[in-house]
């Protein structure tokens, strides 16, 4: 009797459901699934205009000898280490500090470290791109007057790449705050209060209490600001030029656009090194989703 | 009033000491770093190029010109784009666009959303894992073959060029979906003995409770498609077609000498708009960045 009800109930569920994913599965398919596929598939191919051949793993043999491709993927990867500890780091102390302060404060605070995101990477690199400037930039200026250093911050090999990072920092606090600052409104007083009795001092409570108590919302913004920072383009596009000097800022992202889209038009080997970007960041979510999520997983 | 005055007192020690002194100098550097760069742009947009490049830098503008918006909007004889106002055509492409592919994504997200969040079908589970995979995701990966498509429909310099790859939004769909499995389904399986089908339902009872998770949808995806700039620099190549990214950043390149005044006016028209929807549905941010990172 009951089967019979649920069965009847499901049956128009079966074909309903398919029907209200129409939509957007349209644009899905052909627009987000299939564009990953083909992009994978074409990294095989060698397209020219006369007709496209397979060459199986030619164009990743290619890569492996690509001396500019693989300082790409150092600086990538030295953008992930600055910038993604330093975001977690810094959002998290933000978060701890200003929660206590009340509903006003979070709020303002929400909103100063929000308002870059909403700005955009464009806006703001037109900006840094004035105060970077050697003559008349902010930085120099600010730098001269308080420590007593000038340098051409994004001219010299040692200074570019952290000088780019710093300034994604600064427009990369703004989600981590709000998810840290929501995170800690849900931790219960009376964990903090029981601590307290035990005689825990706010370090230890903060180490012994919050810390593990945030894993999840660490785990999210690890991830998110990996992926994030991955595809590091606008500064490097708008603040330097061709990735310099002398390649010591090009990103993955960067040369895949230099390799697609300038006058070189080599696509195959584009979606090549698009195809590793794909493989590199799958295996970083599930890493890090392993590494972190192991105690997360009961809830 | 003694009893009163030693917690405070307390307090007031702790502000003081070293830990704690760091950690506001952080908070400060950090916030100014955040915050300094947007007035420095607002600033520099109202300063005439002598003025923008002194040194001790002008924290004011002593003599604030709006001839960078005149420029902006009016054109310029002997400049790529005189006369014909482009800087109004990419504000009004930006709107376009933007409005559109927010649009879409409300629609599609709702209704994928309710389907993998309430309905029980055959592969359903497969096609939200699909959904999150995609949302991971860096979307440069797709860039080659999107192109290719876009050139295949004739589809360069066109509003459906800009907005295709935009109609669905998969982290819409995930945001709505985690919301919507936290109705209650005693509710539905009321509506649903009174006889009324999974449309109804959605139409009459689920949709108008999901408005908070909507609005988070509509906003995350306006401000994606407001601040996309790898795709629209690469369908774009006639001036008309600009989004405000793209056109902002074209004025610095397309000019010898770095026009402060101007670069910086055309980052505050397209920044304005942004902060406006900011300021006036904040409520939407919070709630959308704390649904994916808490119910995930």
């Amino acid at each position: 009797m009951s089967s019979v009800a649920s069965s009847a109930m499901k049956s128009p569920q079966r074909i309903s459901g398919w029907l209200f994913l129409l939509p957007a599965g349209i644009p899905f398919a052909a627009f987000v699934v299939w564009p990953l596929v083909h992009g994978v598939a074409l990294s095989f191919f060698d397209v020219q205009l006369r007709g496209t051949e397979f060459i199986g793993w030619e164009n990743y043999r290619r890569l492996l000898d690509d001396e500019t491709f693989w300082s790409a993927v150092k600086n990538t990867c030295k953008f992930v280490l600055l910038v993604v500890p330093i975001v977690w780091g810094l959002s998290l102390g933000i978060s701890a500090l200003v929660y206590p302060m009340g509903r006003f404060a979070r709020a303002f605070f929400r909103f100063a470290f929000y308002v870059p995101v909403v700005a955009g990477g464009v806006c703001l690199a037109m900006v840094w791109m004035w105060i970077f400037n050697g003559q008349y930039g902010l930085l120099n200026y600010l730098t001269g007057e308080l420590l007593g250093v000038e340098a051409d911050w994004l001219g010299r090999t040692d200074t570019a790449l952290p000088s780019l990072a710093a300034v994604v920092v600064t427009w990369s606090l703004g989600q981590p705050i709000i998810i840290f600052l929501a995170a800690l409104g849900g931790i219960p007083p009376e964990l903090h209060e029981a601590a307290r009795i035990d005689g825990a001092g706010a370090i230890r409570r903060f180490w012994h209490v919050t810390l593990p108590l945030l894993r999840p919302a660490s785990l999210f913004v690890l991830v998110t600001q990996t992926i994030g920072v991955f595809q590091v383009f606008v500064v490097i596009l708008l603040l330097t030029v061709n990735g310099g000097p002398a390649n010591a800022t090009r990103t993955v992202v960067y040369g895949m656009y230099e390799t697609a889209f300038t006058p070189m038009y080599d696509f195959d080997y584009a979606a090549a090194q698009g195809s590793l970007l794909l493989v590199a960041l799958g295996t970083i979510a599930v890493v890090q989703f392993r590494l972190l999520g192991r105690q997360t997983t009961m809830d | 009033m003694t009893a009163h005055s030693s917690p405070r007192a307390a307090t007031a020690s702790r502000w003081f000491r070293p830990g704690r002194m760091l950690a506001w100098v952080l908070l400060v550097v950090s916030a100014t770093a955040a915050i300094l760069p947007l007035y420095w742009m607002a600033t520099g947009s109202l300063k005439r190029q002598s003025d923008a490049m002194k040194t001790p830098p002008e924290w004011f503008p002593q003599e604030p010109t709006l001839a960078n918006y005149k420029k902006l909007f009016g054109g310029e004889e002997g400049q790529a784009w005189s006369g014909r106002r482009p800087a109004l055509r990419w504000l009004v492409n930006s709107l376009l666009v933007a409005s559109t592919i927010a649009i879409s994504a409300v629609l599609t997200s709702a209704l994928a959303g309710y389907a993998l969040g309430k309905l029980r079908f055959r592969g359903r589970a497969l096609v939200f894992w699909l959904v999150v995979a995609t949302m991971m995701l860096p979307r440069q990966v797709s860039l080659i073959p999107l192109y290719l498509l876009v050139v295949k429909f004739d589809w360069m310099d066109s509003y459906p060029g800009m907005i295709a790859p935009y109609l669905c939004f998969p982290f819409g769909i995930f945001l709505v979906r985690q919301f919507m499995m936290q109705l209650p389904d005693e509710l539905l399986a009321a509506a649903r003995i009174d006889g009324a089908g999974p449309w109804r339902v959605f139409w009459h009872i689920v949709l108008p409770m999901s408005r908070p998770a909507l609005g988070a949808v509509a906003i995350f995806s306006f401000m994606g498609a407001w601040n996309e700039y790898l795709w629209q620099l690469i369908v774009t190549n006639r001036p008309e077609m600009y989004t405000l990214p793209v056109g902002v950043s074209k004025l610095v390149s397309t000019l010898t000498a770095f026009d402060l005044g101007l670069a910086m006016a055309g980052a505050t028209v397209a920044f304005v708009p942004m902060l406006a929807v900011f300021v006036l549905f904040q409520r939407y941010f919070v709630q959308g960045v704390s649904v994916g990172a808490l119910k995930g």
